[in-house]
């Protein structure tokens, strides 16, 4: 099985140095995009290659790169953005990618640059990923110095400059028109679409924001090619996935599987099923705003296009399982708790609606419950929903909250019929 | 336009508009906060949900934001569906978990954006049983009140604070649901359009602190149509009193003038009326004539008997009292008598501007025409001084060209978040000259110091660079003859530029300069609106009325003594020098003022009559786009004050002059004027007269109570005394009357069923931020003329002598207009007197930060502390105006003088 992302990273270890990363083939991909590789043949390449973006949504990468405008039409300087902004509860696949190979991001982002026409390049890093981003910094001092980066990129006449901005700590400078804001030093609230950052982005310029595992990829199928790239996966989504699962596993962590294994696989194969003295009640599959799946519904394929039509998403392929002596009520609380709190204020739904979902459910694990409540909750699980709210942060909320309360009432309504929490 | 269905029901809208702006226009209540008619959309609140049907087939349809959405040709929408109505009245709920139920002591209650939206909703069971988040709430200043327990999260304030007036010492912080509106630190609001918040906050976050400090409830108050009296620009203001108090002022929207907003001198200058200084009796002490009369005749009778006794009488008229007012004194000392109670060289520059706006092509331009315009000059002024609303219209100029850049990227103007972000800190071309520095240099391209005469010679180079056959400069430096090219480029470059300049800085060259770059941009092909500025509100109505000028009569004096003279409304010591002026009252012998206020003048006169304010009085102001506009009383006239032209008709009829006893009422005095002065004939289209009447009714000054009428003399006397009337208008003083949306002209309060905030204004709209039902009141006087405007010959170079300073006045919008400034608010604002020197020649002169220096030239000296500015021209030095007892005579050149310790 191949790990084409991972296969080079030292668990723990320190990141591949350049003339590690060297080694490994690295820069061979960009030398090829650079040294004779249209712009347009590249984006071609990603198409075939039927990336989807793994920062959450799953959108086509080509799609999105090719909603840039090229010519003499074009309006620059135009931005490439990488989002590190990584904060999603339970996901940490891009810090493994940063912290392990900080090149592979570079050079992945320089030929997406390359793609679209960026003139500048940015790293927006969370706030917490304090070694992930000193790592980056050094790459990118190295890459500078290689040439790979700053004016006319080996000779090609291709010129790319590259920031790297560590975020405050705002789960909300992960949706990319707040990362934008936040970037410009406003506030970050997220900005109405259309129009779309291809057309008015970072300071009001084209700008394309990639997730870093999808910038990962590129470099990836530059030298392989795409047809070998939709190989890696089982599904029609090209690639490999960085799957990860914590919670009370044996071996929770990240794994790169081809796009498409199934839930089952990864949680009995991969990370070798529940620990000792706990069995399994639920999932979210993919990161804190996703629908939690029960056991019946594991063997569906997790990828971005057709397997996730069980009622759930992939988002980012985290895995966070849920056991038998955790309260799911309790479980929910401190996932909405962190939604509450990170609202941006901007619009009403999720800035007063959160907070009252939070209040509730605490209300409910505390033994303070009343019979109104899950009607309170489930009004918001429905009320909260896409278009009603402005950016997705409340609807994602609102995920784990509803499924929750589908697969998990009758312990919401033990809390409150015995005005306590059965799990304490 | 575009045919959209909702509901089902067909209306014809503008597509260039966001559904919410059509579906308002269209007359259907759809509840709204974070939008603003001014300020478009940005999609925060969520509350104005309707349904969206891909077709006629479509059944299912989707919730979407109506604020957000583009109106298409085809759309079909519902505002009644019950998913929508749902979603509306859950934001409310929302809104309201944390909404503290104070609406019986919050002083929005009753005209609460957010009570109306409430209702509208039909929210009306709570179900949160939570605690509610709460704040500190800060002390902004003077003027505006912070509660911010109230706040509801709209973003409403910062943006029209930060993003439309340009300020920077609000701002959103924090986040979640505990967002916070405020400065980072307690202290006055900086912005001059601090006051807009209260209207501009939906709910009572942000209220009117002069208010509360004499509160009434909207129903409570009496309220007229009014026009602002503190600076040329006559903003319509809805100004509101009960038992005799002023209480409040608030816009009231004009398309062509103020929009939707005030300035804070404007909003706040109004409690000079409720003042202690008030004149409210007549002071009578003829003391030269005491023995020859008998005082039978009261204060009337005696200045009757000292003016018959007379062998001259003049009459000095006031830029701050009423085109009547001026008329009637006129009419009574007669034309060779009357003269204009405005120093000579503002005198010459009013005539001078009133000659070049009637030559002006396009006539003079509105502050809208300023704020769509494409490209601008600022020629000589500190706008945000001496016109405040002038610079926020320049202010949205500035955003023009951006706003047009984003629109080829198919952003619509009205989609404010997408656009800011496009424009970021653009700003299109505005170039601003001035003799030190101005808040507006912040968005211009090219802020420029100079001194006034240069200011002239530059603006001369400007309009020679757009047309070769216009006069050219001598002994331009080539800088600035660089600086004139890159100017006229960006006029030239496109069709509608303006040009503002006016009388305030005090130089007749930049006038004349200001005519030739209009000239200049007319012979090129393009439109050009000129704008001037006049310090005071009426300075323009009393050039119009015509009079002589001041100094003929201090010149006169000596020879020709008079015997009474008749100060109407003016404070001669602000006019000239105080030994002229003392020279001047000590050879008058028998002195009659009328005034609102004591001043310097009014404690010399001998006969003084107390003078009704705005507030108290109706007639006609002429703003500086000519534009004749009647204001109307609020309340009687307090103690034994009376309209100034009503004691000088008295006056005429105790001489029996002929024609004076036929002037009853207002409107008499108004067909007269009409009739007997050609300029003054639009007056009387200014606003209905007093006979109009509404379905045989007069327009209530009050809205209706469902309880009937007030009690609020039932602690004196349960029986209802008969309400007070007013002869000079069609304006009922009480509720009583045709309720309905009346003239533009005679709107005392902004209501409509469902809303009873000043959102109800949205329904006096023909279509949201647009033109008014039944037309734009007032009637423009100037009349441009035909064919091509004359150019003026090019002043000579200016001659700096050594070691004299060029005075240039320093105008500040808190302390440099007289009434404002006697209101407790601005004057806590009002700087105290300075010399503003550049700060190299004040080093050179061994001059630090409050030295006391001294300004002298022949005759006059004064000692003053330094304030240095890095921004100001090279010999040049300022001086604040309107403080009391600085004078400076206009364009005297001074020496300066360290004063030793």
């Amino acid at each position: 099985m191949e790990r084409p992302l991972t296969q080079h990273i030292r668990p723990g270890g320190e990141a591949l140095s350049l003339a590690e990363y060297e080694k490994t083939g690295g820069y061979v991909p960009l030398r090829r995009a650079l040294g004779g590789m249209a712009p347009e043949a590249i984006l071609e390449s990603i198409r075939t290659a039927n990336l989807m973006g793994r920062g959450g949504a799953g959108f086509p990468t080509a799609t999105k790169w090719a909603l840039m405008t090229s010519g003499k039409d074009a309006r620059h300087p135009a931005y490439l953005v990488a989002n590190a902004d990584e904060m999603e509860p339970g996901t940490f696949k891009d810090r493994f990618l940063i912290e392990g190979n900080p090149h592979q991001l570079i050079e992945g982002l320089i030929i997406a640059a390359y793609t679209v026409r960026a003139d500048i390049g940015w790293i927006f890093v969370r706030w917490a990923y304090k070694k992930a981003a000193a790592r980056l910094e050094k790459a990118m001092r190295e890459a500078y110095d290689a040439g790979y980066l700053g004016r006319n990129i080996l000779k090609s006449g291709f010129s790319l400059e590259l920031l790297i901005h560590t975020g405050s700590g705002r789960y909300m400078c992960g949706e990319e028109t707040g990362l934008l804001n936040s970037l410009e030093g406003k506030r970050a609230v997220p900005r109405a679409r259309p129009p779309f950052p291809q057309i008015s982005g970072l300071f009001g310029m084209p700008t394309v924001i990639n997730n870093v595992e999808t910038l990962c990829c590129v470099p990836h199928i530059i030298r392989n090619g795409p047809e070998w790239f939709l190989r890696l996966s089982r599904t029609r989504d090209g690639g490999t996935k960085l799957y990860g699962i914590s919670g009370r596993v044996k071996r929770p962590g990240v794994y790169e599987l081809p796009m498409g294994t199934t839930l089952r696989e990864i949680l009995s194969d991969q990370a070798g099923g529940m620990r000792e003295g706990f069995t399994f009640r639920g999932l979210l599959p993919g990161g804190a705003s996703t629908d939690f799946l029960v056991d019946e519904q594991l063997d569906v394929r997790l990828d971005f296009s057709d397997g996730m039509k069980s009622g759930s998403r992939l988002g980012t392929g985290s895995i966070i399982v849920l056991d038998d002596r955790t309260c799911p009520v309790g479980f929910v609380l401190n996932l909405e708790t962190f939604f509450a709190r990170e609202s941006c204020g901007w619009c009403t739904p999720c800035r007063d609606g959160l907070p009252w979902v939070e209040k509730t459910l605490r209300a409910i694990e505390e033994g303070l419950g009343e019979p109104d409540d899950l009607a309170v909750l489930n009004h918001h699980a429905s009320g909260l929903s896409p278009g009603r709210t402005f950016c997705a942060l409340a609807p994602g909320a609102m995920e784990p909250l509803q499924s929750a309360l589908k697969h998990f009432g009758p312990d919401f309504e033990r809390h409150i019929k015995e005005g306590r929490c059965p799990w304490k | 336009m575009a045919r959209i269905f909702v509901d089902g029901r067909p209306h014809d809208v503008r597509a260039d508009v966001s559904l919410l702006d059509a579906i308002l226009s269209a007359g259907i209540d759809l509840p709204y906060f974070c939008w603003h008619p001014a300020m478009g959309s940005v999609g925060a609140c969520r509350l104005c949900a309707v349904k969206k049907f891909k077709d006629e087939n479509d059944v299912r349809g989707k919730i979407v934001m109506a604020c957000m959405e583009r109106v298409e040709e085809g759309l079909r929408v519902s505002v009644e569906d019950g998913e929508a109505r749902a979603c509306r009245a859950a934001v409310i709920e929302w809104l309201m978990t944390n909404h503290p139920h104070d609406c019986p002591v919050c002083d929005e209650g009753g005209e609460c954006h957010l009570q109306d939206m409430t209702v509208m909703t039909g929210h009306v069971h709570r179900r949160f049983r939570f605690k509610k988040r709460t704040f500190r709430n800060q002390d902004l200043g003077p003027f505006v009140t912070h509660e911010m327990n109230r706040c509801i999260v709209c973003y409403r304030c910062v943006r029209f604070y930060r993003e439309y007036a340009g300020g920077t010492d609000l701002a959103a912080f924090a986040g979640h649901n505990r967002v916070y509106f405020g400065r980072h630190r307690e202290g006055p609001l900086e912005s001059e359009f601090s006051g807009n918040l209260v209207e501009v906050c939906p709910t009572g976050v942000f209220t009117d602190k002069t208010l509360k400090r004499h509160y009434a409830r909207k129903w409570d108050l009496t309220s007229a149509p009014s026009v602002c009296i503190h600076c040329g620009l006559g903003c319509n203001t809805i100004v509101g009193g009960r038992y005799g108090r002023l209480r409040r002022v608030l816009n009231r929207y004009h398309p062509d003038v103020n929009g939707y907003f005030l300035c804070d001198r404007g909003r706040f200058g109004y409690e000079f009326v409720n003042s202690e200084k008030r004149i409210l009796s007549t002071r009578c002490v003829p003391k030269r004539s005491v023995g020859t009369s008998d005082h039978k005749g009261g204060p009337i009778g005696e200045a009757a008997w000292a003016l018959a006794q007379a062998n001259r009488v003049v009459g000095i008229g006031s830029p701050r009292a009423s085109v009547e007012a001026n008329y009637v004194l006129k009419k009574l000392v007669g034309p060779e008598n009357f003269f204009l109670g405005i120093s000579d060289s503002e005198a010459g520059l009013a005539s001078l501007a009133l000659e070049i706006l009637a030559a002006a092509p396009e006539g003079p331009a509105s502050l809208k025409t300023v704020g769509e315009s494409r490209a601008a000059l600022v020629l000589g002024e500190d706008v945000t001084n001496a016109a405040p609303m002038l610079a926020l219209a320049l202010r949205q100029t500035a955003r023009q060209k951006p706003l047009d850049d984003a629109g080829r990227l198919g952003i619509p103007r009205w989609l404010d978040g997408a656009a800011r972000t496009a424009a970021q800190d653009a700003t299109g071309p505005l170039f601003v000259v001035s003799p030190y520095a101005t808040k507006l240099d912040g968005v211009a391209t090219r802020a420029h110091r100079a001194a006034p005469a240069d200011i002239g010679r530059l603006g001369f180079a400007v309009a020679r660079a757009i047309d070769s056959a216009a006069p050219a400069p001598e002994g331009l430096r080539e800088e600035d003859r660089l600086l004139a090219a890159e100017i006229a480029g960006a006029l030239r470059d496109v069709e509608r530029p303006a040009i503002v300049a006016g009388v305030t800085c005090g130089e007749d060259s930049v006038l004349r300069a200001a005519a030739n770059i209009v000239a200049a941009l007319r012979a090129a092909g393009r439109f050009p609106g000129l704008c001037l500025t006049f310090p005071e509100c009426n300075t323009l109505g009393l050039a119009l009325v015509g009079g002589r000028r001041l100094e003929e009569l201090l010149r006169e004096l000596p020879a020709n003594p008079v015997d009474a003279a008749i100060i109407l409304e003016n404070d001669l010591f602000r006019r000239a020098g105080p030994a002229e002026v003392d020279k001047c009252l000590r050879s008058i012998r028998e002195l009659i003022a009328l005034d609102h206020l004591e001043n310097a003048t009014s404690a010399r006169a001998d006969i003084l009559l107390p003078s009704a304010t705005f507030a108290e009085s109706a007639g006609t102001l002429v703003n500086n786009e000519g534009r004749a506009q009647r204001f109307f009383r609020v309340m009687p006239p307090q103690g034994e004050a009376r309209e100034s032209w009503r004691w000088l008709r008295d006056i005429g009829v105790a001489l029996a002059r002929p024609g004076f006893e036929r002037l009853e009422v207002l409107d008499d005095l108004i067909r007269e004027m009409a009739a007997q002065v050609p300029a003054l004939e639009g007056v009387r289209d200014a606003a209905p007269l007093s006979s109009f009447r509404m379905d045989g009714q007069k327009v209530p000054r009050a809205p209706h109570r469902e309880s009937g009428r007030t009690a609020m003399n039932a602690a004196r006397d349960v029986s209802e005394p008969q309400p007070p009337g007013d002869p000079d208008s069609a304006l009922s003083m009480t509720m009583e009357g045709r309720p309905g949306i009346p003239n533009p002209a005679l709107v005392p309060f902004y209501w409509s069923p469902g809303w009873n905030s000043g959102q109800a204004l949205n329904m006096y709209q023909s279509e949201v931020a647009g033109p008014l039902r039944g037309g734009a009141p007032g009637r423009r006087l100037i009349v441009s003329k035909e064919g091509p405007p004359p150019y003026y010959p090019a002043p000579p170079p200016s001659g700096h002598e050594n070691g004299k300073w060029t005075v240039v006045p320093v105008h500040h919008i808190y302390g440099s207009e007289e009434l404002s400034s006697l209101s407790p608010g601005i004057a806590e604002l009002s700087p105290k007197p300075y010399l503003l020197m550049n700060r190299e020649e004040a080093i050179e002169l061994g001059i630090e930060e409050g030295s006391l220096v001294e300004l002298e030239a022949e005759g006059v000296k004064l000692e003053l502390n330094a304030r240095l500015a890095v921004e100001l021209a090279r010999g040049t030095a300022g001086i604040p105006v309107g403080l009391p007892g600085l004078f400076w005579p206009p364009a005297k050149r001074g020496i300066i003088r360290r004063v030793p310790k």
